[in-house]
């Protein structure tokens, strides 16, 4: 394939992405909160743990625009590096779930068989577990720490990549480039790399999309329960979980990092609906 | 269609035996001897000797898998914390799970049906462009945080509703707003791309030449084959809530499974994690068998075999 055929795609994708109002809406949420995991340094107003109790509860206004909590810490400074933290885990997690769905998902699909026989039944078995709760047994054997919760949402998340990546390759293995390649005697991990994965990547880029929507949720989720980063790191998570007993007395404690995480998972589910549309126009109306 | 039935319970089996097997590892995989964490960690060497024995861990691998799902059947397998069978302490709550998620899946169903069918049906008006961007928001929207704002809402300013507990029936409006909420908006989706795909098809068409009033057309012809594929979301969505109900049922101390579940990891009463692990993933998976046949009654196209 050369060059420029392989740009046209992503190149007509865009346009049409562009021309989505919601998923520019989406964009520019995932920007802006990228922007903050990255120059949380820069632009946090104040010391995300530092604590001082004279000003415990104090209420959004000039000098702390989101107000503090009950320690004292600046909320807006927690959340700005809450999104650095955030970021860290839906990356490493979706790049591992990727990497090993990515990996299974291929073999199962391009050599059909026993070999996908295996790999789908035991995709299957993960699949069982409903919703979060792979993830939260994973971390319950492993011990709630950003490692294991990183492995735990991996994990969680590789039969979605496995199963899509299985149905984009069985959709593509049958095209006549593909059996062409073989028939020349290109080597399977030379025809799988080169000519059947790059051409069933539109599903994986809207399903990885999604689920960093997904993992941002679940990972949360486990930091409200306890489960996930622990105190005093400033996950958004974890921040409301602390919040939930001043619910009576400080709200706003509760309420900003919950809208942070909203936001956040709202950007990712507009910007991965749009990507759904540029990259698989048929299915539009 | 009762081969159909029997072909896929028979598939179940090895799903099931993975899932029982994983449960059963977990305490095997984690990093340290499994009699110690039984123990906890005040215990002396003499009681995690006597765990050792009493759990059957000096045994082989194999050999405590199998006095495992005895253990959960016949009431050996008993709970640190409560010191009753697990499966005793567990069904209790995995009723008040259900009672819990067959509440918000009405709350899901009602909402999300309604909003999928207008914004269908007026597409690209006010209404759909409100009801798509609800939905969305309701799939977006962290659980726990949705119910400590319902909570400040009407339990606190408003004083009109309980934040918590299980009671009579006001204790089951919040929880299962909260719970159903994310399902309303993925119903909500599918109604809605379901019911334009069907608007679309001759059918219907001929239905509005013949001069049929559009309401019958959308009511009596394009609902009912629309529906189809959304009762396989409410099923699956029913299937999720079993678990989805950690969250909603930590935030309103609901005494379901899902809380049973964190409270057990907590107290490291690792019988009762192990135990539920299985048991809900069975009910998930039956549930799920549940929607395919269901799925396959309603739309005749689909074969059996």
């Amino acid at each position: 394939m050369t060059k420029a055929s392989a740009k046209r795609p992503a190149h007509t994708a865009w346009r049409r992405l562009k021309k989505n109002k919601i998923a520019i809406v989406g964009l520019f949420i995932v920007s802006l909160y990228v922007a903050c995991a990255i120059f949380a340094p820069y632009i946090s107003p104040y010391d995300p743990t530092k604590q001082n109790l004279a000003k415990s509860f104090f209420s959004p206004g000039t000098e702390h625009f989101l107000g503090c909590d009950e320690f004292g810490r600046d909320i807006c400074s927690r959340i700005i590096w809450g999104a650095r933290i955030s970021l860290l885990i839906q990356l490493s997690s979706v790049i591992l779930a990727l990497l090993i769905g990515i990996f299974l998902g291929a073999l199962g699909g391009y050599y059909g068989g026993k070999v996908d026989e295996v790999i789908m039944r035991f995709m299957d078995i993960l699949l069982a577990f409903p919703g979060m709760l792979l993830a939260l047994a994973i971390v319950a054997m492993l011990g709630p720490s950003l490692r294991n919760l990183i492995i735990a949402i991996g994990i969680y998340s590789v039969p979605q990549f496995a199963r899509i990546t299985r149905g984009a390759v069985l959709a593509v293995s049958a095209n006549e480039y593909v059996i062409g390649a073989k028939a020349i005697g290109e080597s399977d991990a030379a025809v799988i790399l080169r000519y059947v994965l790059p051409n069933a990547l539109s599903p994986i880029i809207v399903q990885t999309t999604l689920r960093m929507a997904t993992v941002l949720l679940t990972a949360s989720g486990l930091g409200f329960l306890g489960l996930g980063v622990q105190p005093p790191n400033p996950e958004w998570g974890t921040m409301l979980s602390s919040a939930r007993m001043y619910l009576r007395s400080a709200p706003h404690v509760a309420l900003f990092p919950g809208l942070a995480i909203m936001i956040t998972v709202l950007g990712f589910n507009f910007l991965g609906d749009g990507l759904q549309d540029a990259l698989n126009p048929r299915l539009k109306e | 269609m009762i081969k159909f039935i029997i072909r896929r319970l028979i598939l179940l089996i090895p799903v099931l035996v993975g899932v029982s097997i994983i449960a059963f590892l977990m305490l095997h995989l984690a990093p340290g001897d499994p009699a110690e964490l039984l123990a906890g960690l005040e215990a002396s060497a003499e009681d995690v000797a006597a765990l050792r024995v009493r759990f059957g861990l000096d045994k082989p691998l194999f050999i405590q898998y199998f006095m495992f799902l005895k253990g959960l059947f016949d009431g050996s397998l008993i709970s640190l914390k409560y010191e009753m069978p697990a499966a005793s302490v567990i069904i209790p709550r995995i009723f008040n799970t259900l009672k819990l998620a067959c509440a918000s899946i009405v709350v899901a169903v009602a909402v999300g049906t309604v909003a999928g069918i207008l914004s269908a049906v007026r597409r690209h008006s006010i209404v759909d462009y409100l009801s798509t961007t609800m939905a969305l928001l309701g799939v977006s929207m962290p659980v726990f945080w949705w119910g400590l704002v319902l909570i400040m809402i009407f339990s606190v300013y408003l004083m009109w509703l309980p934040s918590g507990g299980m009671g009579g029936l006001r204790y089951l409006v919040l929880p299962a707003i909260v719970l159903g909420t994310s399902s309303a908006g993925v119903i909500a989706r599918m109604t809605r791309s379901s019911m334009m795909e069907i608007l679309r098809q001759d059918y219907i068409t001929t239905a509005k030449s013949k001069g049929l009033p559009s309401r019958i057309v959308i009511y009596r012809h394009a609902l009912r084959n629309a529906l189809i594929p959304t009762v396989t979301v409410v099923g699956l969505e029913f299937g999720y809530m079993l678990a989805g109900a950690v969250l909603t049922e930590t935030v309103f101390s609901w005494p379901g499974v899902g809380r049973l579940i964190v409270d057990s990891i907590m107290a490291r009463d690792y019988p009762v994690v192990q135990a539920s692990l299985l048991l809900v993933a069975g009910l998930f998976v039956l549930v799920n068998l549940g929607v395919d046949v269901l799925y396959a009654f309603l739309d005749p196209r689909i074969r059996y075999d």
